[in-house]
């Protein structure tokens, strides 16, 4: 003990050389060294775009997002004219990207998970036919499908003139859906609420509804574990909308306006449109993600030891309810890591939207924008920063998520 | 102290690669090619022919600057630029010149620092919609939903347009002119918005051209031109005399069929003696052999020839001169004097 921590000793045996030679300083030298070479690269680098900058007489200023934008956005939920800034053609990018990448994310789950379980199932048929959809997917490229769904899409609606009366002088030749719901090549005609007086009623009945199925659904379970008795669970559905239902008789506050096929000679007026380029990529985006996560989700599956199948069985389980109670439980540990990862494809994959003529973040701010600026360094770094946030609160909502549903231990 | 050098010698490094980026005709030189920005596709302007070679009124100009530069009118390396990658790869010296149906505007010369060396073609941008629609004027289209070509100034004056008449428009941005053509044809717009010559040329390609018109109203002033960086005078002055040349050799009357003969000897016409470079010294003021303008006219023909060749009446896709005659005849096209 005192021979090691002698000071005397310590000092003399320090050379210069144990940087290299000496296990300990070793591993501290190297890094050292190659937090160095970075800098000098990141420097030079730097440097490089100052001066390149400096000689095209370009500067590097944020000033054009306060200049109006110019050009007009098939699709935007905030209000938006071509009088409007870049900035906030940006914001209507960036709302537009993340209202793809939500939808996405929740019906690529869905799809995913219909399709892995799918996929395990003892029907030969059905299982392999998830197994062609997964591989079909996966293995050819994401722009592809979105093109091959944009054209579906387009091909498969028919033109909306097909609907119009021009004014009534011209009998339509196709009926809309209960004079309510087109489906067409320029996207999804249906009916627009309108909120007359008294919604804010209606909306406190429908969150009472939901309050009150939720009590049910917990009264049910704590029924279930404290008796063993099962009680029904069609109750929940009454109580989640007989509320708002009885609401809106006797207010009638909230009414539809059905799309109007007569004012205009082109297109459908009115109502609520759900765009074609939204439909295409939507679509897109979930089905290839949901390839992936069907493969995550047999993987997951799989991870669980087949004795707890059997053993639920034997404990006289149905197989619905081992797969829900059992297995799945036990699979989402799994299953989730490599679901963050797949939430954050399809997110970035949405920028790919200008395929289909989407106005995503990427086709405002880094498209257009940036064509009619020339700023197209501001305007990458701006993407780059957006998309970083972006993926950054998805994970770490996920891992939130994922230490809720993780083992336990104690 | 060490530090503060190496600095400096890197601002050194970077401060000669912006030098070196003012010396295109030495590149292209010492390279023996053009690197010559063009559309994707857009036929009669620059398009690919079946045997892959790139052909168009565009092309053409790319082949008298490389005829006038390299002797060769096959030098060049065509690189196909989208609407949104023309100035890029033009800034970032991937490309030497711009020849795109490019409109020059005040802050693309000025803001993006460009510099537009003439005009090639005026035009103005116009719509196109199926003759089934029964649309007889632009401002009938209230409603529409108008397919337009992103990155473009066209985008910028269909929003003018619609706002100024007070009527509204559905935009569905794409990509290039052919991926336009297929939601055009689709019926995913009811209208396709761009250059009028880029219309007559899309339209050309159709299988039934009668069934679409093109509507009366010409909403903007496009004039086209190639255009090359900022800060290269000698490249640009190229460039802009190249073209000059065209225009010039139409008005003299010199073409590729006499343009041989006429540069053999001193003619009667000073002008056309200097312009071939029989008498004075145009070509060394210009940093090229005297025999510059006689290789580019050689290349593909005068102004006009090119004209009549790649979108004239008598091509499919049946150009009218229109304002791109010589002012001899109407027209805008006024080259400078050649002296």
């Amino acid at each position: 003990m005192a021979s090691i921590s002698d000071p005397q000793s310590q000092q003399d045996s320090f050379r210069l050389s144990m940087l290299l030679n000496d296990t300990r300083y070793r591993g501290l030298t190297f890094q050292f060294i190659a937090l160095i070479l970075i800098i000098f690269v990141m420097a030079y680098l730097g440097m490089n775009l100052v001066s390149n900058l400096a000689t095209a007489g370009l500067t590097f200023s944020y000033d054009f997002l306060g200049d109006p934008a110019g050009y007009d956005i098939n699709q935007a939920l905030i209000s938006y004219t071509s009088q409007s800034t870049h900035l906030r053609a940006a914001f209507v990018g960036v709302i537009n990207t993340l209202l793809v990448a939500l939808f996405g994310c929740i019906t690529a789950t869905i799809i995913g998970v219909t399709a892995g379980v799918l996929r395990l199932s003892k029907n030969w048929l059905v299982a392999k036919l998830m197994a062609v959809y997964v591989e079909a997917f996966r293995n050819v490229p994401v722009l592809i499908w979105i093109l091959i769904i944009g054209t579906i899409v387009t091909i498969s609606g028919a033109n909306p003139r097909a609907f119009l009366t021009r004014g009534g002088s011209v009998e339509p030749e196709s009926e809309m859906l209960f004079g309510a719901f087109a489906f067409t090549n320029r996207g999804f005609y249906s009916p627009a609420v309108n909120f007359g007086p008294g919604w804010i009623i209606v909306l406190l009945a429908l969150i009472a509804g939901i309050v009150g199925a939720f009590l049910w659904r917990r009264h049910m379970r704590k029924t279930l574990y404290a008796s063993g008795k099962l009680l029904p669970g069609w109750p929940t559905w009454i109580i989640l909308i007989a509320p708002v239902v009885i609401a809106q008789l006797v207010l009638g506050s909230l009414s539809l306006s059905m799309p109007d096929v007569e004012s205009n000679n082109f297109n459908i007026q009115g109502g609520t449109v759900i765009g074609k380029p939204f439909i295409a990529l939507w679509l897109a985006l979930s089905v290839y993600t949901g390839a992936f996560i069907a493969e995550n989700v047999r993987a997951g599956i799989m991870a669980v030891s087949k004795g707890q199948t059997e053993a639920a069985a034997a404990l006289g389980l149905r197989p619905r309810r081992v797969m829900n109670l059992v297995i799945l439980p036990q699979a989402l540990r799994v299953i989730i890591p490599p679901l963050i990862s797949q939430y954050l494809n399809l997110t970035k994959n949405s920028s790919l939207a200008i395929a289909v003529g989407y106005a995503d973040i990427t086709a405002t701010l880094g498209g257009i924008t940036l064509n009619q600026t020339g700023k197209a360094l501001e305007c990458v770094l701006l993407l780059m920063l957006f998309y970083l946030v972006i993926s950054l609160a998805i994970s770490a909502i996920m891992n939130v998520y994922n230490a809720s549903v993780a083992l336990k231990e104690r | 102290m060490k530090k503060t050098v190496f600095l400096g010698a890197l601002a050194a490094t970077g401060l000669m690669a912006g030098a070196a980026a003012a010396q295109t005709l030495e590149d292209v030189q010492s390279r023996g090619t053009l690197n010559c920005g063009v559309t994707t596709g857009l036929v009669g302007f620059a398009a690919p022919n079946a045997n892959g070679e790139w052909e168009g009124f565009d092309v053409a100009l790319c082949r008298a600057v490389a005829a006038a530069v390299l002797g060769d009118p096959t030098a060049v390396e065509f690189v196909p630029t989208t609407g949104k990658t023309r100035f890029t790869a033009l800034a970032s010296g991937e490309i030497d010149m711009l020849a795109r149906n490019t409109t020059w505007t005040f802050s693309r010369d000025n803001d993006l620092k460009f510099e537009f060396t003439g005009i090639n073609y005026y035009d103005g941008q116009g719509f196109m919609v199926p003759k089934g629609l029964g649309v007889t004027s632009a401002k009938d289209l209230d409603g529409a939903t108008v397919c337009v070509q992103t990155g473009t100034t066209t985008e910028l004056n269909l929003a003018d347009f619609f706002r100024k008449n007070n009527i509204s428009y559905e935009p569905v941005p794409i990509e290039t002119n052919a991926e336009a053509q297929q939601q055009y044809l689709a019926g995913a717009c009811d209208a396709y918005t761009t250059d009028a010559s880029g219309l007559a040329a899309t339209r050309a390609t159709f299988e039934a051209p009668a069934d679409h018109v093109i509507l009366p109203e010409i909403i903007s002033k496009e004039p086209l031109g190639p255009l090359v960086r900022h800060g290269d005078n000698e490249w640009g002055d190229i460039v802009r005399w190249t073209l000059n040349a065209l225009i010039a050799a139409e008005e003299l009357g010199v073409s590729s069929a006499n343009v041989s003969d006429m540069a053999s000897a001193a003619g009667d016409s000073p002008e056309i003696n200097r312009l071939l470079g029989t008498e004075g010294n145009l070509g060394e003021m210009i940093g090229l052999e005297s025999d510059w303008a006689v290789q580019a006219i050689s290349a593909g023909g005068n102004y006009g020839e090119l004209f009549e060749k790649n979108i004239g009446e008598n091509t499919p896709i049946g150009l009218a001169r229109g304002l791109n005659a010589q002012w001899t005849e109407g027209g805008l096209l006024y080259s400078p004097p050649f002296r």
